[in-house]
C-alpha cells in the first residue's frame, strides 16, 4: 500500500465501521487527476488540468441492495452517502444471492501501475509531445493536415474496505498521446488517426504513430463503394479487439442467469473454429488493461474461456457465480484483458493467401449494428480490396454483416502480429470467410 | 442537504474576483461554470427492484481564454479558496505573462424559462417510482409467453447550472429531466431478439400523468416477439422509408454534426464554405431548437451562460447557417446561437446540437409507402454516428420491415444502413405530413455526453445501403 491513499482508506474504512450487525456494507474512494492538451497548427489549443475525488457505497441488508454516490469527500457528503445507500437498501426487492464477496484466498499478482516518472514528468515537455507528433504526422506526407493532436494523462488513487474484511488501497497512473489527420485530394477528404502508449512518455513512438496517422488517411484517398457481395475479410488488430470485447461480454456469467447470453448451456460444444482460443488474463503484465483486483476486490486471474473452439466456462463475479453454483473467476466488472492465441502467419502472409477478399481498416457503428443477445453483427467499413494475395484499391461507404455466432465459426486464420492496444482485448489480425458485404 | 441556490448563494463579489483573478495573467476572457446536479435512478432486472441509488454532483469549472489557447480547470470545492484555486490554475494554463490588474462587474440576466415544471421528481417518494418498474416488467411479461427477459429503468435528475464571465454575463438555469427505459428479450426457435423503447421528457414526475408506462413496455415486448420471426435484412442498395418520429437520428448524423461551427473552422466537415448553397433536396427544411418546451434537448440557457433559441440550418434544401459556440462566434464576429453545451463542470463547452428536426411535408405518409414497389420501412432506429470529414455515417434499424409491392410485409433482423450525408440529403424524394418528435437520446462527442432531441415526419430515401445478411 502506498501512504498517499491513507487518507482515502480512513474514510473507507470509517463508514465500513458503522455497519450495524445486520448489514453488509462496501465502500470505493477514490481521487485523481488528469491533465489534457490538445495542439492544432502549432499552437496550444486547450490545456486541461483537474482533479476529481467520488465515493460510491453499497448496502446490503436483509437481502436487498442499496447503492448512492458522491463527487465530493467532505464530511457532510460521506454521511449523506451512507443514509441514502441505507434508505435505498429498504426499496429494493429481496434477492437471496445478493451478497458481498468473501476473501477466496487466491494470491494477487503484481502488476506495475505506477510510473514515478510520469508523476513527475515536465508539463512543457507533456505540450511538446503534442506539438511534436503533430509535426511528424504533417511533414510525412504533402496532402496531409490535422484535425488535432493531443497529450493525456492521469492518475488514480483509490481504496476499498468491505464488511467481509477486504481491504485494499491502489495507485495507478496511465499517459498517450493521438493524433487524427486528415488527407486531401482532388476535392476528397479521408481521415485517420493513431496513438502512442508507454508508461511514461519517453516510451512514446511518436514518429511511428505520427506516420501511421498521415498513412491511414492517405491510403483511403480514391476510395470506392464496392458492390454487394459475400467475402472473405481480414480484420485489422484493432478491428478485431472490438470484436473480441463484445464476444467477452456475452460469455459473463450475468448475462447467462439472466437469459441474455447466446452462449447459455453451450458449454462443452464446439461454439467457434478450433483456431480460437481466447483467454481473459489480466494478471499478463503486457496487457492494457491487467489489473490486481475484480470489482469485488478478489485476486484478478487467468481464465481460459474458449479452448480450441469449445467453449469452457462463463466469467465471473462473486454474485454470478453464487447463483450458477460456480466459483467466482474474479471478472466482477467483466473481462478486462482478451487476447487470442496467436497464430504463425503475419497480416501481410495472410493476405497473400486470399484470392479476393477484403482488409477491414476500421469499423464504424459498433454501438449501433451489433446486438450481442440475438448475435447479430453489422456495422459500417473502410479498407483495401484484396486481389491475388496482395492489397488493392480503397474501399469505403460499406457494411459488412453476419452473426457473432456465424463469425466465431468462419475464422480461417489467425495472425501472429499481436498487438497490445488499450482497450479491454489485444488485438491480431483475424480472417473470415463468408462475410456480407453491402455496397453498391 | 438541498441543491444550492445558485443566484443567491454565491456572493457577487466572490465571483468578479475569481473572473479577474483568470484573467491576471493576460486572458481576455475568463469564465466560471458552477453546476449542482442530484440525480436518483432505479432498475429493474429479472424481476428484481436491482439498483436504487442516488447521485449527487456538484463542483465548477473555470475556462480562461487567452488568444487561441484556452486554460481550463475544475474542482468539487466551491468555497471561495476552491475557486480561486482553481482560476489561478487554468490562468497558469493559459498563460502569456502579461499579467495586469482587472476589474469585472457582472449584470445578472432575467432567467429565460422554455417549460414549467409542476412535480418535481424529489417531490415523489422512490417507492412510488419504483412501483412504475414493477408495472413495466408484469405489462411486458404478459404480452407473450415467449418474453424471457425484461429490465426496467427509471431515472430524474435536477440540475441547477450558474455561469458568470468576464463580459459581465450572469445567468442561471434549471434543467429538470425524467426518463423511462424498457427492454425485453423473447426467445424464439430462432434464438433471442431483443425489444427496446423509452420516454423521457424536460419535465418532471408528470411525464407518467401524460405517458403511458404500460404503453411503453407492451411496445418493447411486442417489438421483442415480432422480431423472432424476422428474416435477415437485405445486403446492399433499397428504398428506405423512415416513419415518422423514429429517423430524426439520420439528420443528426447525416448533417447535424457536419454543421457545427467547430467542425466546420476546423475544415472537418463537407459542410464547411457551403452557406447559401443547396445541400439538401429541397424538401428538407432543418431545423435546431433549444427552446422547444419538454423536448430532451431542451434548455433556458446554454452552457456558456446563453439564451436557447431556434435556429433555421437548412431551409428547402439551402443551408443557411450553422450552429455556434462562444468561441466560434466570438472569431466570427458573430452572435452565438445558444449550442455551447458541455456534459457537465468537468467539461469544457463545445458546439452541441438541442432538438434537431425536419419541418412537415405535405404528403399522406400511406402514399408514400404505396408508391414504393419494393423497399425497407424503418419503425425505430437505434443510434448512429458520423466521421464528419467524409461525410459518412451508419446508423443502426432496430425495428424495420421488407416493403412488397406497396405494402409493409415480413419483419427484418436488426442491421447497420450506411450512406454519405450530402448524398442521402439529396435522395430525400418523399416527405409527409405526419411530423413527431422521436425518443430522447444522448449525443456523444469528444467523450461528453448531452441530451438531445430529434424529429422528421414519415420520409423517404431513394436509395441508401442497408447492412443485412440476406442477398
Amino acid at each position: 500500500m502506498s501512504s498517499s491513499v491513507n487518507d482515502l482508506q480512513a474514510i473507507a474504512d470509517a463508514v465500513v465501521a458503522q455497519a450495524q450487525p445486520d448489514e453488509q456494507i462496501e465502500v470505493q474512494v477514490s481521487r485523481s487527476t488528469e491533465t489534457d492538451i490538445r495542439v492544432r497548427e502549432g499552437n496550444l489549443e486547450h490545456f486541461v488540468s483537474a482533479q476529481s475525488q467520488g465515493i460510491s457505497v453499497v448496502v446490503i441488508k436483509e437481502g436487498r441492495t442499496g447503492t448512492s454516490s458522491a463527487g465530493t469527500l467532505s464530511d457532510e457528503a460521506v454521511a449523506e452517502v451512507l443514509a441514502e445507500a441505507r434508505e435505498n437498501a429498504e426499496l429494493g426487492s429481496y434477492d437471496e444471492w445478493a451478497d458481498l464477496a468473501e476473501p477466496d484466498g487466491v494470491p494477487v499478482v503484481k502488476q506495475e501501475l505506477w510510473s514515478e516518472k510520469l508523476a513527475s514528468f515536465d508539463t512543457a515537455k507533456k505540450i511538446e509531445i503534442a506539438k511534436e507528433l503533430e509535426r511528424i504526422a504533417v511533414s510525412s506526407d504533402h496532402r496531409v493536415r490535422i484535425d488535432d493532436s493531443n497529450y493525456s494523462d492521469g492518475a488514480t488513487e483509490r481504496a476499498f474496505a468491505t464488511t467481509k474484511g477486504i481491504r485494499a488501497s491502489s495507485r495507478s497512473n496511465h499517459c498517450y498521446a493521438t493524433v487524427s489527420t486528415m488527407a486531401d485530394d482532388n476535392g476528397e477528404t479521408q481521415t485517420g488517426w493513431a496513438f502512442a502508449l508507454g508508461k511514461d512518455p519517453s516510451e512514446f513512438n511518436l514518429e511511428e504513430a505520427g506516420k501511421k496517422a498521415a498513412a491511414r488517411a492517405t491510403r483511403l484517398l480514391g476510395a470506392v463503394k464496392p458492390p454487394s457481395k459475400k467475402v472473405t475479410v481480414v480484420l485489422d488488430p484493432m478491428v478485431t479487439a472490438q470484436f473480441l470485447s463484445i464476444i467477452g461480454s456475452t460469455l459473463h456469467g450475468e448475462s447467462v442467469v439472466k437469459q441474455r447470453s447466446l452462449f447459455a448451456n453451450r458449454v462443452g460444444e464446439q461454439v467457434a473454429s478450433p483456431l480460437i482460443t481466447l483467454i481473459d488474463d489480466p494478471t499478463d503484465s503486457r496487457a492494457y488493461g491487467a489489473h490486481e483486483l475484480d470489482g469485488d476486490g478478489l485476486a484478478a486471474r487467468k481464465n481460459v474461456l474458449i479452448e480450441n473452439g469449445v467453449l469452457k466456462m462463463f466469467v465471473h463475479s462473486w454474485y454470478s457465480a453464487r447463483r450458477m453454483g460456480a466459483a467466482t473467476t474474479g471478472n466482477a466488472g467483466g473481462c478486462g484483458a482478451l487476447q487470442l492465441m496467436p497464430g504463425s502467419k503475419s497480416q501481410a502472409e495472410l493476405i497473400a493467401d486470399i484470392e479476393e477478399g477484403v482488409l477491414i481498416d476500421s469499423v464504424q457503428g459498433l454501438h449501433s449494428g451489433v446486438n450481442p443477445i440475438s448475435g447479430d453483427f453489422s456495422t459500417g467499413a473502410s479498407g483495401l480490396m484484396i486481389r491475388n494475395g496482395v492489397t488493392a484499391e480503397p474501399v469505403r461507404e460499406f457494411t459488412i454483416a453476419s452473426t457473432l455466432q456465424n463469425m466465431l465459426k468462419n475464422v480461417v486464420a489467425v495472425g501472429s502480429d499481436v498487438d497490445w492496444l488499450p482497450m479491454s482485448a489485444a488485438g491480431v489480425s483475424l480472417v473470415i470467410s463468408d462475410i456480407s458485404m453491402s455496397g453498391a | 442537504m438541498s441543491l444550492i441556490d445558485l443566484s443567491h448563494d454565491f456572493d457577487t463579489s466572490v465571483l468578479e474576483r475569481v473572473l479577474a483573478k483568470g484573467k491576471s495573467t493576460g486572458a481576455g476572457f475568463s469564465e466560471i461554470f458552477i453546476e449542482d446536479k442530484r440525480s436518483m435512478g432505479a432498475s429493474l432486472d429479472d424481476g428484481k427492484v436491482e439498483q436504487v441509488s442516488n447521485g449527487r454532483d456538484s463542483g465548477a469549472g473555470i475556462r480562461v481564454i487567452n488568444g487561441d489557447t484556452t486554460g481550463f480547470a475544475y474542482t468539487a470545492d466551491l468555497t471561495e479558496a476552491g475557486l480561486m484555486a482553481a482560476a489561478e490554475a487554468a490562468a497558469a494554463a493559459a498563460s502569456t505573462g502579461d499579467g495586469g490588474v482587472h476589474k469585472i462587474s457582472l449584470h445578472p440576466m432575467t432567467r429565460q424559462k422554455v417549460n414549467e415544471v409542476r412535480i418535481l421528481p424529489s417531490s415523489i417518494s422512490k417507492k412510488q417510482k419504483i412501483e412504475l418498474l414493477s408495472i413495466a416488467n408484469e405489462v411486458a411479461r404478459g404480452v407473450n409467453d415467449a418474453i424471457v427477459q425484461v429490465s426496467a429503468g427509471y431515472s430524474d435528475s435536477q440540475r441547477r447550472i450558474l455561469v458568470v464571465n468576464s463580459d459581465g454575463v450572469f445567468a442561471t438555469d434549471e434543467q429538470v429531466r425524467t426518463i423511462f427505459r424498457v427492454s425485453a428479450v423473447a426467445n424464439g426457435d430462432t434464438g433471442m431478439q431483443t425489444g427496446y423503447d423509452s420516454l423521457g421528457h424536460t419535465i418532471g414526475f408528470e411525464l407518467f400523468d401524460e405517458e403511458s408506462v404500460e404503453e411503453l413496455a407492451a411496445r418493447a415486448a411486442q417489438q421483442a416477439v415480432t422480431k423472432l420471426r424476422a428474416r435477415p435484412a437485405p445486403s446492399g442498395a433499397v428504398p428506405v422509408v423512415i416513419k415518422c418520429g423514429s429517423g430524426g437520428v439520420l439528420f443528426h448524423e447525416a448533417c447535424g454534426h457536419g454543421l457545427e461551427a467547430d467542425l466546420v473552422a476546423r475544415g472537418a466537415s463537407v459542410y464547411a464554405g457551403r452557406r447559401g448553397e443547396l445541400v439538401a433536396s429541397p424538401l428538407v427544411t432543418l431545423v435546431d431548437d433549444g427552446t422547444m418546451s419538454r423536448e430532451w434537448g431542451a434548455i433556458g440557457i446554454d452552457d456558456e451562460g446563453h439564451a436557447s433559441q431556434r435556429n433555421v440550418l437548412i431551409e428547402n434544401g439551402v443551408l443557411t447557417d450553422y450552429m455556434w459556440d462562444h468561441i466560434r462566434s466570438r472569431n466570427e464576429g458573430r452572435a452565438p446561437s445558444g449550442n455551447g453545451r458541455r456534459q457537465s463542470y468537468e467539461h469544457l463547452p463545445m458546439v452541441r446540437m438541442t432538438n434537431t428536426f425536419v419541418l412537415n411535408g405535405t404528403e399522406d405518409p400511406e402514399d408514400i409507402i404505396r408508391d414504393t414497389p419494393h423497399g425497407v420501412y424503418v419503425a425505430k432506429l437505434g443510434g448512429g454516428s458520423v466521421n464528419t470529414a467524409t461525410g459518412d455515417f451508419v446508423f443502426g434499424m432496430t425495428e424495420a420491415y421488407l416493403i412488397e409491392n406497396g405494402e409493409i410485409t415480413e419483419p427484418l433482423r436488426e442491421g447497420n444502413l450506411i450512406g454519405n450525408g450530402p448524398q442521402v440529403l439529396a435522395d430525400i424524394d418523399r416527405l409527409g405530413n405526419d411530423f413527431a418528435m422521436g425518443n430522447p437520446g444522448t449525443c456523444g462527442k469528444d467523450g461528453q455526453g448531452v441530451p438531445v432531441g430529434d424529429g422528421q415526419p414519415t420520409l423517404r430515401v431513394k436509395t441508401m445501403t442497408i447492412g443485412g445478411t440476406a442477398s
